[in-house]
């Protein structure tokens, strides 16, 4: 989850979110220098004492100035353009749950083998205990097994909602009456949050989502529990 | 039923990748094999053999299409009103 005042990007739950991650700081590092370097000229620029201000041509800083923001630009270019592609890759899921928004709270339905479906509401800020996240924490879970390709398909009972949890690299438009597929891989297990992401009314603040990553016998011991108390 | 999809439907895990959807919007996808589970059953029943290998089409339906649209089309189904051609 973001911590209080965070700025920078949650720690990568999934492959694709570490190449998105590493990408990012990346371009951050190039614009930081690029902006450094352009501050102190200014600076230098500024304070000096020259008398010869008026430069009429320069052949050689013209020609450096073209063709360092063209390699600059091609090494920005490549590795996002590699991530873009790596985004569309065939994926082969081990699992299908689709994930339905409401005005205000996410189903989560598995029916690859049984029928499992269950609600999953916010915990609202009196209810929580010590140590949970407020405006975070949801009654119901959605668990998956870790190092597993899962396959969500999003949709929408009523309006417009999203699907997003930043940790995992996932954001998906929920549309009512569309069918949006989003795949990933939890690299490790954990509780991952994400928020509505798209406005949908009142509460649209208040209806979290929470991913729970476990090994695949507990993923299975879990979902036969639930099958029991549906 | 055919070894082959017998073993398919057997070992199914979930929907696979179907080509003819690639992208991103998969509502064709979940209404094409609803609509080929119900005319596989169709055909089938019509010449008088065994419906089993539908059952591949129903799994797939029931792993990608959301509970509430399959409930309303199978409504729809009963009471005669189902808007696809089957």
């Amino acid at each position: 989850m973001a911590q209080y005042t965070q700025l920078g990007l949650q720690d990568a739950a999934s492959p694709l979110m570490e190449e998105l991650l590493h990408f990012h700081d990346h371009a951050l590092m190039i614009i930081t220098l690029i902006s450094a370097f352009v501050l102190y000229i200014i600076l230098t620029m500024v304070t000096a004492k020259t008398t010869d201000k008026y430069i009429l041509d320069s052949q050689e800083v013209e020609i450096i100035w073209t063709v360092l923001p063209a390699i600059i630009l091609v090494l920005i270019a490549l590795p996002s353009l590699r991530i873009l592609y790596l985004l569309d890759e065939i994926n082969d899921p081990h699992l299908t749950i689709k994930a339905m928004g409401h005005q205000w709270y996410w189903s989560y339905e598995y029916t690859d083998y049984e029928d499992l479906g269950f609600d999953s509401y916010m915990v609202p800020t009196q209810d929580l205990t010590p140590g949970q996240f407020r405006l975070l924490e949801a009654d119901h879970r959605m668990v998956i097994p870790v190092e597993s390709p899962i396959r969500v398909l999003v949709s929408a009972e009523d309006v417009l909602h999203s699907w997003a949890v930043p940790s995992l690299g996932v954001k998906m438009d929920a549309v009512p009456g569309r069918l949006n597929q989003v795949a990933f891989v939890a690299s490790r297990p954990g509780v991952f949050f994400g928020q509505c992401s798209e406005i949908c009314g009142a509460n649209h603040s208040f209806m979290p989502i929470v991913v729970e990553a476990v090994p695949l016998e507990h993923f299975e011991n879990w979902s036969s529990l639930m099958l029991e108390d549906a | 039923m055919s070894d082959a999809i017998g073993e398919k439907i057997k070992n199914y895990r979930t929907a696979p990748f179907d080509a003819r959807f690639p992208n991103t919007n998969q509502t064709r996808n979940c209404f094409q094999n609803y609509l080929d589970f119900h005319r596989c059953n169709k055909a089938l029943s019509a010449k008088d053999q065994d419906v089993a290998p539908c059952e591949w089409y129903q799994r797939v339906y029931k792993s990608l299409c959301p509970t509430s649209w399959v409930a309303k089309w199978d409504e729809q189904m009963e009471n005669g009103n189902f808007p696809g051609k089957i």
